[in-house]
């Protein structure tokens, strides 16, 4: 695989991410894929930040420790990163950067003065800097501001022109064929699925890492035709979010773990009331405040199990940003049609991870219709149907009383005691879950990767997977990805594991929570590869784990 | 066609509950609602957990039967859905005070366009006689057999400081001025907080006592917000005082619905819009 990385780190506030942002539009249009990972602690100003930008010529959704480009905007990063990288060409800027041993600077301050540009347009000298540094044609730096730094694109060239015309190229990165694709983070690709997906209404409270959703969707509300609301916290979040998936309008909610803990009652009266909600979950390390920037996979086991009383629910984990959107369009659909809480399932790596995406290449995912009242018969809102699920419509509509319920209640919605009727509804609801069970058979929900044939397979959920694709790759192992984790894919997951010997976990938590899953579901795994820090596995860390965990 | 507005479900109030008023002026008000032209199907009745709640079983209308403390945020998501429908939420004093209470401050300071009764009883009756937001300092209930050490807190003085837009009390027993005050309620175009003392006949009957202390706010200047404060003080639900019922303030100003903007985006629109967001991205 022909891969480039670029570190690129300053202090939080210096706008590292759109740096980086800047740089991986660089290397997209040289023909690259490339994946963005950024690591910033829970500060507004001061503190380390970077983005690294990993390049390759195959897709690609995690970082390496491998370095090839520093660009350093402070002493700080030069300090913390080229211990790590001694052979890597440093980028740094000349005014905060003074103990420089081997690379080149240049001084933000001086071009700034020289061409009168004010202080924001100093990460574009940095990048004029990597780009000549990286031997980067000027015109694709002159289509890369142009295209993505609409605004004061012309100041900021100047600026990034000054930096190139100093900056002599040490390593030139070679292009490869191929047109630039879709630069996506997780966040956006969720917000853009669910769009597609038909979403009305986008609620919640901000919550690292959900907030890039909230402030996505909701700086795009109008040219997407939403409607987004930010109340006063997580339990009017889910409420809002039922009252208006009542009324009729595909609702979507989203949040980390810790505001998840303040939506389970309303994730049971969704339950109960049969009432479809999209629940975003990103989870951060826990428990509790725990690591708020930093990454973590602890919440499955939670998110299957919460909420008093039983009910069926969905849950996908999409690993990447392409499988964010089809994954997030798809939950919304089934959410609809069998009117129950689905969960998109992600993490900070994907969430904050920005990815390459080819918009044609996302089609495919089955659509799942809701039924809607015929207006035949008096409406019952809980109809006893032979698959459970009962026909829609929402106030307002002529001659239906719609009675919604968070009481056990009778077909009418009105509130029972009744022995007989509770069974009723109960098994109703579990013939929902059973066909939904059945519909799912129609979706890729475990994806086998890597060998196929392979005796020994890596067995992960979410953003683990890239990492778990590269590993797999190096030794010639199979990956078996479960994208969907409820209602549990069995068929597809034993399909999956057919021919394994030796069933490897790789999990960002300490318990392995998909491990146990899969042994609640006759699945026995061998070993586990756990990681816990809040960092994502890197590919090479990762291969030395499976290594060991292979001949111990 | 005028429709039954009375489910056939039993009702398991006890006699002489307050509840009773309340579900009969709402009944009479929907039918007039309904003589006027206008279509019950637009009305949606979001009620919490309580004793009070049993009505979203009793009347036969659209109805989301919420958890307890939730109705304000489940009609909220109603009204921004669907700004064209009426909501009504019906909620006990522990639904509105206590476990709401959040919610309920709120709604005020947004103005949401919703009407809020609060069937104040200033007991928990369904979970057997506890004490609320709202009960005198030293009721004795079942979690505080020696007394309750902290002092109720005045609902109306509350969403005086909150922003509600309509702030009114009514009485279970004056039932005329009860319907007026909801109808008024249900007209006025943002928050509208009624708080309605009602009798609990189980566990905390104050007939005699707000028999011998309510009058009619007749005269009062409701465009006033001081003399609604000073109004709103005179009894605070704790010491002896006259009782004031009637609408204490009211005014008009643009409502949380009203400022988002209904979205007009055709699927085939919105298709293309994504694609435009993907292009920009490249």
């Amino acid at each position: 695989m022909k891969e480039i990385s670029v570190l690129v780190g300053g202090r939080a506030g210096d706008g590292i991410n759109n740096a980086g942002a800047m740089v991986a539009q660089l290397l997209n249009h040289l023909g690259y894929f490339v994946y963005i990972y950024t690591d910033y602690p829970s500060l507004i100003r001061g503190g380390h930040n970077f983005a690294l930008v990993r390049a390759a010529d195959k897709p690609v959704g995690a970082y390496n420790d491998r370095i090839d480009y520093l660009v350093a905007l402070n002493q700080e990063t030069l300090d913390l990163h080229l211990p790590h990288c001694p052979d890597c060409t440093v980028v740094a800027n000349a005014d905060l950067a003074k103990s420089i041993k081997s690379g080149q600077t240049v001084s933000i301050n001086a071009i700034l003065k020289t061409e009168s540009a004010p202080p924001i347009t100093g990460n574009s000298v940095m990048i004029g800097a990597f780009a000549k540094a990286a031997g980067i044609p000027w015109e694709i730096v002159l289509e890369v501001f142009s295209r993505h730094m609409p605004k004061a694109a012309d100041e900021n060239l100047r600026v990034a022109r000054r930096a190139y015309d100093e900056i002599q190229t040490a390593r030139p990165v070679p292009a490869i064929a191929g047109p630039p694709r879709t630069l996506l983070s997780g966040n956006e690709a969720i917000g853009l699925g669910l769009v597609a997906g038909g979403l009305s209404h986008y609620i919640s409270y901000p919550m690292t890492p959900s907030s890039t959703l909230l402030h996505f969707l909701a700086g795009n509300a109008e040219r997407l035709g939403i409607t987004v609301i930010h109340p006063e916290n997580e339990i009017a979040v889910i409420l809002m979010g039922l009252g208006s998936a009542t009324a009729g309008a595909r609702t979507a909610v989203g949040t980390s773990g810790g505001g998840f803990c303040l939506m389970t009652e309303g994730l049971s009266f969704a339950g109960m009331a049969e009432i479809p909600i999209v629940i975003v979950v990103s989870q951060r390390t826990g428990p509790s405040t725990g690591l708020p920037t930093y990454t973590g996979q602890a919440e499955l086991q939670f998110v299957l199990h919460a909420g008093q009383g039983e009910f069926p629910r969905l849950i996908v984990a999409p690993a990447d940003a392409g499988e964010a959107y089809r994954w997030s369009l798809a939950a919304l659909h089934l959410a609809w049609k069998y009117q129950i809480p689905a969960f998109v399932l992600a993490d900070k790596t994907l969430s904050e991870g920005t990815y390459s995406v080819d918009y044609d290449t996302l089609a495919g995912l089955p659509v799942a219709d809701p039924v809607f009242w015929d207006g035949q018969a008096p409406y019952r809102r809980y109809h006893d149907t032979p698959d459970g699920i009962s026909s829609l419509v929402f106030p307002g509509r002529k001659d239906a009383v719609v009675k919604v319920n968070s009481y056990a209640h009778d077909e009418d919605g009105i509130t029972t005691e009744d022995a007989a009727l509770v069974t009723m509804m109960v098994e109703k609801r579990r013939r929902k879950e059973a066909k939904l069970k059945e519909e799912m058979n129609r979706y890729p929900c475990v994806s086998v990767r890597g060998t196929a044939g392979a005796t020994t397979a890596l067995l992960c959920w979410g953003s683990v997977r890239n990492a778990c694709d590269e590993v797999a790759a190096r030794l010639g192992l199979r990956v078996i990805q479960s994208v969907v984790l409820s209602p549990f894919p069995d068929q597809q997951f034993s399909a999956a594991c057919e021919g394994v010997q030796h069933l490897i976990a790789v999990e960002e938590n300490a318990t392995g929570q998909l491990a146990a899953l899969a042994r609640e579901h006759g699945v026995s795994v061998d070993a586990t590869v756990l990681k816990y820090d809040g960092r994502p596995f890197t590919p090479d860390e990762l291969f030395l784990r499976v290594q060991e965990a292979i001949a111990p | 066609m005028t429709r039954n507005l009375i489910t056939p479900a039993q009702n398991t109030w006890c006699p002489g509950c307050g509840n009773f008023a309340i579900q009969h002026t709402l009944k009479d008000i929907l039918a007039g609602l309904e003589k006027e032209g206008r279509s019950l199907d637009d009305v949606v009745l979001v009620t919490g957990i309580g004793c009070h709640a049993k009505i979203a079983d009793y009347l036969n209308i659209n109805s989301v039967y919420t958890l307890h403390g939730r109705t304000i945020p489940v009609a909220t998501g109603i009204k921004l859905a669907n700004p064209k429908l009426t909501v009504i939420c019906c909620a006990g004093d522990g639904d509105a005070y206590a476990e709401g209470l959040d919610h309920l401050i709120f709604a005020a300071k947004r103005n949401i366009d919703l009407t809020m009764i609060v069937h104040n009883n200033r007991v928990y009756g369904l979970t057997t006689g506890q004490y609320t937001p709202t009960s005198p300092l030293g009721f004795k209930g079942k979690s505080t057999p020696a007394g309750t050490t902290e002092y109720p807190f005045n609902p109306l003085e509350l969403m005086l400081a909150s922003g509600a837009t309509y702030i009114a009390r009514g009485y279970t027993r004056k039932m005329p001025q009860l319907a007026q005050l909801i109808r008024q309620g249900i007209a006025h175009k943002g928050f509208a907080f009624i708080d309605v003392l009602q009798i609990c006949a189980s566990f905390f009957n104050m007939t005699e006592y707000y028999q011998s202390r309510v009058y009619d706010l007749a005269g009062h200047d409701t465009a006033d917000f001081e003399k609604a404060c000073a109004k709103a003080r005179e009894w605070d639900y704790n010491r002896d005082a006259p009782i004031a019922l009637g609408v204490f303030f009211e005014r008009s100003l643009p409502t949380f619905d009203d400022r988002y903007p209904a979205r007009d985006v055709s699927a085939g629109e919105s298709t293309r819009r994504i694609r435009d967001l993907f292009e920009a991205a490249r």
